[in-house]
């Protein structure tokens, strides 16, 4: 419970600091912290349009989506203290949930019969089966190490004492952030900020999505972003008391922002048949961890 | 009479009842009659569209209904050459279901195919109990624990699980498969898929119940078999554009998973370890129904898309949800089962088999993690890779606006009703895993080291569901409070946005092989595409035309190059056969001298 809701109040706030972050770099006043979460307020308020092309799948798609990001949330825990739904391997539950959503937004956007659309959802479905051996291969090593399967006992029983640890903590901290900006289509795989359709990834997929369904599906995103932030706080808050863990928790959610908002100023997207190369990149530095951890265990020598 | 021969019965039931392998036949008997029952129901809505035909009709029925019976006997059977007279028999009712439409040329080629196929496996399977039988005098299946305590049994293992992986459609074995669906009707296709091949793991997994050699060995052999074959299969079958062809091979898929299962198992049993046996073996069963189910279901949908817009070319169709909103719902659920997605049941069975592999990994030996990461690796892929087949596959044919001019409409009931059944026992199956995973115990426990409750002591099934259901809640709950708030607002309809644009027609949709054309250029070292290309060229240029076909490389290189070759050395001779009569007097000539000089020689 106390990671749903730390999650959800980090959630207010991620997306703003990025774009404060990134109109501080850019020399410019910028919108206020609160910005993002007003706009989805107005898109909540809005009517919608829909295509004459689309179905029911459409209007069930950011639905799904965002039920997908918000039952993943629930898996997350708060160091020793496990989330809502917690089991051995719930981390495959966590990945699979977070896969269902994906598959509802890209049959959504292809329900529209827009040829842009069908770019986006391709993109999405290519980079998003690419992404996933990363997230399991470094979850397999903190198993590994830990010789637990669930997010609650493996952040429990990682103590970043020896430097090996250490070393493994930053991988797994460099992976869950580069997923986060894989999975919310930020530099550099996708340039939300883009105008031209072709070069889109996600923002491309809801193109037809309009009031309700737009506002759902930036909340999606806000979730995303704080609940990968979350299991990179989990990191190192598993063996600290409560007290301490919830400053370090926001902290941790602070700098993975900056850290975005900062890599968003100063770099710029890859040409589209570079990503490949880059999103498959992150399961070979977590094959690495792997083998740290079989280094570690002593099964190497 | 017929009272003595009641008692009899009763006897041959009892003591069948009591074997130990009981709980696994009747694992496998409840899934075949499910599936044959609901084929049974769809074929004869899907028949009447060649009810002109009686006499080939009788005789496509008469066949099913035998193919079902071997396939029970199958089961029950425990002496070798029964086993065998019962696996000819399905082979052969299975080859004349398959010919149903024999006036098309390629339904024969195709046909034959299966048919050479499938007896290469009984050759297999014939050597295979041929060295058990000529060691132990006895075909009997309880001879074969002897025969392993007093010889090395891996050969006879190996020639068995090769018979029986070529039923199952394991790569190298898999290339009748993409054949012989697409030519069958699509009941026969439904069931074939479903469970025919099913009949192959059924013969494995009864192998290793009998079997005792080393089987840490021979489970890494299946597990990596099965790996390539859940890879190999998934990545064939997003080339596809033929549906029943894409299906097919991603039967080859979903066999590498449950293969995946087995080859866990016996490494389970290798090393002694309850726990990965169960979870091996477990997750094997329960992906063999949970395939039997979706697999079935997407086959018959393919039926109803047949016969309402006869193609099965997905570049010729889409928006058929429109028209056809029933089959859409269904293909889609069996869809997001089949990729193993929550809440359904394919995640169920991946899930199980995903927690034998951390188990596995967490083995502390080098071999055991290095092979547990592979396979993960090899898992997660498989499961990636599915979600871009089926988005295609669904998003292609049900979605956006019709590509070419295709009349649809929606089937009879008989053709949705069994299938709708289907998809409530996979959400069943989703929701309440543990009773499943308990139906399965009998099963289970016909395994060495395995058993149920070694199942539950690593996962609690029984919260997985729960999790499941918390989803579906939460999503309904989004969409219901979303409708009604849209009520209150204002809602209209308009084109889709084409970006400034107003003139798009269908032709500007994404195609199927647009859809996969960065995956295509990723993978293009594993997948054979012939390209046909003649450019426009000069100032005022003649037609042009561009075609891209898929081939399997594997099969390339595996049969037709050999047989290439083969063909190539027998034409060498065919200077003997030339016709010429003086020619084969002087071969008479030849042959009684040869006769005469050896019989001079020996005496």
């Amino acid at each position: 419970m106390t990671s749903l809701i730390l999650i959800l109040i980090s959630a207010l706030f991620f997306n703003g600091i990025i774009g404060r972050v990134k109109s501080i770099c850019a020399g410019r006043k910028g919108p206020g912290i609160m910005q993002p979460v007003f706009d989805v307020a107005r898109l909540l308020r809005k009517g919608s349009v829909y295509s004459e092309t689309t179905g029911p799948v459409f209007k069930i798609a950011p639905a799904v989506y965002l039920a997908s990001v918000i039952v993943a949330c629930l898996c997350v825990p708060f160091g020793n203290k496990a989330g809502l739904i917690s089991f051995n391997g719930d981390f495959v539950f966590f990945a699979y949930a977070l896969a269902l959503g994906k598959f509802f937004c890209i049959i959504g956007a292809l329900d529209t019969g827009s040829s842009f659309e069908g770019m986006g959802a391709s993109r999405e479905a290519t980079y998003s089966m690419l992404a996933e051996p990363a997230f399991f291969l470094i979850m397999g090593s903190l198993a590994l190490m830990t010789g637990h399967t669930s997010f609650e006992s493996i952040f429990a029983d990682l103590h970043p004492s020896s430097p090996m640890s250490w070393a493994l903590a930053v991988i797994a901290a460099f992976i869950f952030l580069i997923l986060a900006m894989v999975e919310n289509s930020r530099m550099p795989v996708d340039d939300p900020k883009t105008h031209l359709e072709l070069t889109m990834i996600h923002e491309v997929m809801v193109l037809d999505n309009s009031g309700v369904d737009l506002g759902l599906i930036f909340v999606t995103g806000f979730l995303k972003f704080a609940m990968y932030a979350a299991l990179i706080a989990n990191l190192l808050i598993g063996s600290i008391p409560v007290g301490f863990g919830i400053p370090v928790f926001f902290a941790v959610q602070f700098v993975s922002a900056v850290i975005i908002g900062i890599n968003e100023s100063f770099t710029a997207r890859f040409r589209m048949n570079h990503n490949p190369q880059f999103i498959f990149t992150l399961a070979c530095i977590a094959l690495l961890a792997v083998f740290g951890v079989m280094l570690m265990s002593g099964q190497l020598i | 009479m017929r009272r003595i021969y009641y008692l009899k019965m009763k006897d041959i039931l009892s003591s069948w009842f009591n074997q130990p392998q009981t709980g696994l036949s009747l694992w496998f008997m409840a899934i075949f009659t499910l599936v044959f029952a609901c084929g049974a129901v769809y074929g004869s809505g899907y028949m009447k569209h060649y009810s002109g035909r009686p006499l080939r009709n009788t005789l496509h029925w008469i066949n099913y209904a035998v193919a079902y019976v071997s396939m029970m006997a199958l089961c029950v059977v425990q002496n070798s050459i029964a086993f065998l007279v019962s696996w000819e028999i399905m082979a052969l009712s299975s080859f004349f279901l398959v010919i149903y439409e024999s006036e098309k040329p390629e339904t024969i080629k195709a046909g034959i195919n299966f048919f050479v196929q499938s007896h290469i496996s009984v050759i297999l399977l014939t050597a295979g109990f041929m060295m058990i039988g000529v060691r132990t005098g006895s075909y009997s299946f309880s001879e074969i624990p002897r025969y392993c305590a007093e010889n090395n049994g891996m050969a006879a293992f190996l020639l068995l699980f090769a018979g029986f992986a070529v039923k199952a459609g394991f790569v190298p074995f898999h290339t009748w498969l993409p054949y012989a669906h697409p030519a069958a009707p699509a009941h026969i296709s439904g069931v074939m898929s479903g469970v025919i091949i099913k009949i192959g793991i059924f013969g494995i997994l009864r192998m290793i119940t009998l079997f005792t050699v080393d089987f840490t060995t021979a489970g890494v052999i299946i597990l990596a078999v099965a790996a390539i074959s859940g890879l190999y299969g998934v990545m064939m079958a997003i080339l596809q554009h033929n549906l029943k062809k894409l299906l097919a091979y991603h039967s080859i898929e979903n066999i590498g998973i449950i293969g995946m299962g087995i080859g866990l198992g016996c490494i389970g049993v290798g090393s002694g370890n309850s726990t990965l046996a169960s979870l091996g073996f477990a997750g094997a069963l329960l992906h063999t129904l949970n395939h039997a189910l979706f697999k079935s279901v997407l086959f018959f949908c393919s039926g109803n898309v047949y016969h309402g817009t006869h193609t099965l070319n997905v570049e010729r169709l889409g928006g058929l949800a429109k028209k056809m909103p029933w089959t859409a719902a269904l293909f889609l659920i069996a869809s997001v089962a089949i990729c193993g997605l929550p809440p359904m049941n394919g995640f169920i069975s991946e899930f199980v088999i995903y927690s034998g592999l951390f188990g596995w990994m967490q083995g502390a030996d080098l071999s055991a993690t290095t092979g547990a990461v592979f396979s993960i690796l090899a898992l997660v892929m498989i499961g990636g890779l599915a979600i871009l087949c089926f988005t295609k596959a669904f998003g292609i044919i049900f979605l956006g606006t019709p590509r070419t001019e295709v009349e649809a409409h929606e089937m009879e009931a008989c053709r949705i009703v069994p299938l709708a059944i289907e998809a409530l026992i996979m959400l069943s199956i989703g929701i309440f895993p543990a009773f499943y995973a308990k139906l399965a115990g009998n099963a289970l426990e016909c395994f060495p080291y395995a058993d149920s409750a070694a199942l539950g002591s690593v996962t609690d099934l029984s919260i997985v569901g729960i999790a499941s259901l918390v989803f579906l809640a939460i999503a309904a709950f989004i969409y219901f409070a979303k409708s009604g708030v849209n009520r209150k607002r204002q809602v209209s309809e308009g084109p889709t946005w084409g970006c400034g644009y107003t003139e798009g027609t269908a032709r500007i949709q994404y195609t199927a092989t647009s859809f996969v054309k960065t995956y295509v250029q990723l993978f293009s070292f594993v997948l054979g595409t012939k390209k046909e290309e003649k450019r426009p060229v000069e100032i005022f240029p003649a037609s042009g035309h561009f075609e891209s076909e898929s081939y399997d490389k594997l099969e390339n290189a595996l049969i037709d190059k050999p047989l290439g070759l083969y063909r190539r050395f027998t034409d060498m001779f065919s200077f003997l056969q030339n016709g010429k009569m003086q020619f084969y007097v002087l071969y008479g000539i030849i042959f009684i001298i040869c006769t005469l000089i050896i019989t001079f020689i020996s005496c």
